[in-house]
């Protein structure tokens, strides 16, 4: 918004609402995850009787360090890294290759394989997961973190395409065609110069398809079934079932299932707006 | 260095035809300008050359072998970008020596090239700075810089001036033209500013819609324009035309024109009795004269004092007139005065085809 | 005629030519060739694998089914109860999430749209609850929700938005907001960064014209501001659509569809078809006229917002 000049009584106020809606945005965006941290350091004897106190009498990290030694925990969290890091590598691979295609050519049926893909984005993917099943079955790749790898990978390639495409278009078209008189193929000046100026956009990506696939649920669920290929939620799901009287424990085990997707969250949300950013002033 | 051969190459994107059988030649060491308004074709034409567009039909050679299908990267050819296209994540240092990495060449022989062309470019104290801490001046240097390194065998510049403002473009124009003095390689320099056109060129290719409107060199251009767009586009100010109908009287020609007066025409095989003529005449070539035989009755609607010269706009009936003039008439607007013209110096046009009527001087 | 005069000075370079004008043509594809060929495999043919499951009775515990029913499951579809509840439900649960979802995102949107002291900071934190799983979103809003463990309850019976601090999520009138307000936390995120970069995109240069030209303040939002949004809002509305419509996780995961069916939106409807009563030739169908419903929308859509950028 653009300032013009105000009177010193005006800007107070302006700057009081502003950071008054901005506080109230906060309380609302941060408190569940204060009150998941609170349970989770409260001694399991007082999770009822201090049930709705703003923070325990006294507190404990017995609960993390529980998760941590007695329960599968650190092996779902192996599972869950290994599945989304190289879902989120090889998404982004394939749709920075997919959104570069968009972005520099034009060609016959690339309007197709947009409707497509937009298509794909409709499908209540409840839909898919039986003929899913019975595809990968003869595969081999049921019950595997490949199975999940090759599922998520294909969930996420189309909006993660866009995001890419919509970076690759905030990058003059000249330089590649400089890069490609300068002596490059094409796809050299694509690795030696737009690369290196996409990286933010790729790292927005890559944080996308990261928490898209760390938070999956249902495939992982129907998919997988033996506990060396089980990811986080399906097994806090489990802990919900089998534990379910010690919700500090499950509580505990779910902030630590926060944790990654958050720092990656945090680190890359503001790559997210530039790149959108740079392709909307294009498109 | 390089001669460059257009034959009959054509563009068109699906069914919308963008240029039109294209003939050029262009000689070793020449400094080739082409100029014509945007969309003309111009630039699609320059990026054919380099490869970065393909040729629908028809062939463009290097040295005598045809490069259609070749990569730019094998043209050997160098090109400086309207952007610049300099590269943000690298130095000014490896701007300039990224075509001589690419190509493996030593490091002894990569240093002191850019050595060379830092020197001749001024870009000495730059060479670790990244595009984004340089002005638009020195981003133009780089991207010179960029090109001359690689002695290539052709230059391609598409519109390279045109971010500056006006003095620096012209200090890059002459620096352009003694830069080519100096390495005498072929050019090929795209602008829609005719002004770049007339002083940088060996020869000019107007270009309109995707054809060539004329080859020549700017004083044949600016002397004999060969229709009127390129009489209308080379020359600033640009030159009047006035229309009307040619009638025979005695042994020549007058203009008779829609205005109601009558302009002496020079001789010309191609008039005929009641044919449609434009009439062009340049701006220097009319002057404020006292009341003669062959003057015009002209309102003074503005008058332009620009120091050196004077630039006076007067009404001859509908007819708006530009006339140049290195005094600075005593008139004031809104007066009557009369106007006259040299008539060697007249243009004419066939009002039909647009096209130049030879006239004999 | 080009190849020939080729041919004729370079007799050795025409196969080098001819596979190089080959691969030119052909490069867009290899660049989006392995996009297409997983979009195919894992979703295209599935899809229509399993459209054809909307036509046969498919009950994976009973090994006598897989026959041919022709629209048996669509008649069956049109008739159920249960289906026209959670059609019901699916309406509300959308727009009721969207609406919410929007208007703060937007408010959002435009706080963090200046310059100020820890705007940064402020913008990663409010951002934060888009990367928190969805179930864990779930487990955790349902905690939120209980009065014996979380204030929540007891907050909005003080604001009197409550008649008592009870757990919304057992009460069939109210159950629905649980996941609702889950979502909005969770949504919020998504149109603040969407609608931030498109407010960022807009040209500083044009809020000056307007207000030297003398626009107050909510003139520049209407004038400027929304026009310039309206594009990313219908694309981001419809995207957010049918994400939502078909986001079964959190009310899985909160109330399951209960109690007595009053959360039951399609998309769980579905899973419950498919997983619990393991009939997967019905619940297909059900999924099939969610896709129809969800495509027309989409269709209507994109139709609106062509018309407004010729108007613009």
């Amino acid at each position: 918004m653009a300032y013009y000049a105000k009177s010193k009584g005006q800007r107070v106020v302006d700057w009081s609402v502003h950071y008054g809606l901005l506080a109230c945005y906060l309380f609302f965006a941060l408190f569940p995850l204060f009150w998941l941290f609170k349970v989770a350091v409260t001694p399991t004897k007082l999770l009822y009787s201090e049930g709705i106190r703003m923070w325990p009498s006294e507190m404990t990290w017995t609960n993390f360090t529980q998760v941590m030694t007695d329960t599968d925990f650190p092996q779902f969290f192996i599972n869950s890294a290994i599945v989304s890091g190289s879902t989120a590598f090889i998404s982004t691979l394939i749709a920075a290759a997919a959104g570069y295609s968009f972005s520099r050519f034009h060609y016959r049926g690339k309007a197709v394989i947009i409707v497509l893909m937009l298509i794909t984005q409709m499908f209540p993917l409840v839909m898919l997961i039986a003929p899913i099943f019975r595809i990968l079955t003869p595969l081999g790749l049921t019950d595997s973190l490949l199975g999940l790898v090759v599922v998520y990978t294909a969930f996420n390639v189309p909006f993660a395409t866009f995001l890419m495409q919509s970076f690759f278009d905030g990058i003059p078209k000249d330089l590649e065609e400089a890069a490609m008189i300068d002596g490059n193929t094409r796809f050299g000046a694509l690795v030696k110069i737009i690369f290196p100026l996409t990286l933010p956009g790729i790292a927005a990506t890559l944080g996308f398809v990261f928490t898209a696939a760390w938070s999956e649920l249902l495939f992982a669920l129907m998919l997988v079934s033996s506990p060396d290929a089980v990811t986080f939620p399906v097994g806090l799901l489990t802990f919900v079932s089998k534990f379910s009287v010690d919700f500090g424990q499950m509580m505990a085990a779910g902030f630590l299932a926060l944790i990654p997707a958050a720092i990656f969250f945090f680190l890359i949300q503001r790559y997210l707006v530039q790149g959108l950013t740079a392709g909307a002033v294009k498109g | 260095m390089a001669s460059i051969q257009i034959t009959e190459a054509t563009k068109s994107y699906g069914n919308t035809a963008v240029l039109h059988g294209i003939d050029l030649n262009i000689q070793d060491g020449e400094f080739i300008v082409l100029v014509g308004p945007s969309g003309c074709g111009k630039s699609t034409l320059l990026r054919m050359i380099a490869g970065l567009e393909e040729v629908t039909s028809g062939s463009i050679s290097i040295n005598e072998r045809i490069i259609n299908d070749l990569p730019p990267r094998d043209r050997d050819i160098a090109m400086v970008f309207q952007s610049y296209a300099l590269y943000p994540h690298m130095s000014v240092e490896e701007n300039i020596s990224y075509a001589m990495t690419l190509r493996k060449s030593p490091k002894e022989k990569i240093a002191s090239a850019v050595n060379g062309v830092s020197s001749i470019l001024g870009l000495n104290g730059l060479l670790e700075r990244r595009p984004k801490a340089l002005s638009g001046g020195q981003r133009q240097r780089v991207a010179m810089g960029r090109a001359i390194v690689r002695d290539p065998q052709a230059f391609l510049f598409d519109e390279p001036l045109s971010n500056l403002d006006a003095r620096l473009r012209e200090q890059m124009r002459s620096e352009i033209r003694k830069l080519h003095r100096k390495l005498n390689a072929t050019s090929i320099y795209v602008t829609h500013d005719q002004i770049e056109a007339m002083t940088m060129a060996d020869r000019i290719v107007a270009m309109h819609d995707g054809y060539i409107q004329q080859v020549g060199t700017p004083l044949e251009i600016y002397d004999k324009p060969a229709n009127v767009f390129v009489a209308s586009f080379i020359g600033s100010p640009a030159m009047n035309f006035i229309k009307g109908t040619a009638s025979a009287s005695g042994d020549g020609y007058h203009l008779q024109t829609d205005q109601g007066h009558q302009i002496i025409l020079p001789e010309s095989s191609g008039l005929k009795d009641r044919m449609d003529v434009i009439l062009g005449v340049r701006p220097e070539h009319l002057m404020i004269v006292e009341e003669g035989p062959a003057s015009l009755p002209a309102t003074v609607d503005l008058i332009e004092p620009m120091g050196l010269s004077t630039l006076v706009h007067v009404r001859v009936g509908q007819d708006s007139l530009k006339i140049f003039t290195l005094d600075r008439p005593d008139i004031a607007e809104g007066t009557q005065v009369h106007v006259s013209y040299i008539k060697e110096k007249l243009h004419m046009f066939d009002a039909r085809t647009e096209m130049r009527l030879e006239s004999p001087v | 005629m080009t190849a020939a005069t080729d041919l004729g000075t370079h007799p050795a370079s025409r196969q080098g030519v001819t596979s190089r004008r080959f691969l030119s043509r052909f490069e867009p594809y290899f660049y989006a060739a392995p996009a297409i060929v997983l979009l195919v495999t894992v979703m295209m043919v599935p899809l229509v694998v399993g459209l054809t499951y909307t036509v046969r009775d498919i009950r994976i515990l009973n090994p006598f089914s897989g026959g041919y029913v022709g629209f048996a499951h669509f008649e069956a579809v049109w008739h159920d109860q249960n289906f026209h509840n959670a059609l019901y439900n699916t309406f509300w649960w959308t727009v009721s999430s969207l609406f919410f979802q929007f208007f703060l995102g937007l408010t959002l949107a435009l706080l963090l749209n200046r310059t100020f002291p820890g705007r940064r900071i402020i913008q990663s934190l409010v951002f934060l609850p888009w990367a928190v799983p969805a179930f864990l979103s779930g487990l955790n809003w349902a905690w939120m929700f209980n009065p014996v463990i979380s204030p929540l309850p007891q907050w909005l019976f003080a604001l009197g938005i409550l008649s008592e601090p009870t757990n919304i999520l057992s009460d069939p009138d109210l159950a629905m907001w649980g996941p609702i307000v889950a979502n909005i936390w969770f949504g919020i995120p998504f149109f603040a960064i969407t609608l931030l970069a498109a407010l960022q995109s807009i040209p500083g240069e044009i809020y000056e014209a307007a207000s030297i030209d003398g626009a107050s303040r909510k003139q520049q939002f209407v004038s400027i501001t929304l026009p310039f949004l309206a594009p990313t809002i219908a694309i981001t509305l419809m995207l957010r659509t049918i994400w939502i419509a078909n986001f079964a996780d959190l009310i899985i995961v909160m109330t399951n569809g209960g109690p007595a069916d009053s959360t039951q939106i399609v998309s769980s409807y579905i899973f419950t078809q498919a997983f619990r009563r393991l009939d997967f030739g019905y619940a297909s169908a059900i999924a099939a006229v969610l896709l129809v419903l969800l495509m027309a929308y989409a269709v209507s859509i994109i139709f609106i917002r062509r018309s407004l950028l010729r108007e613009t």
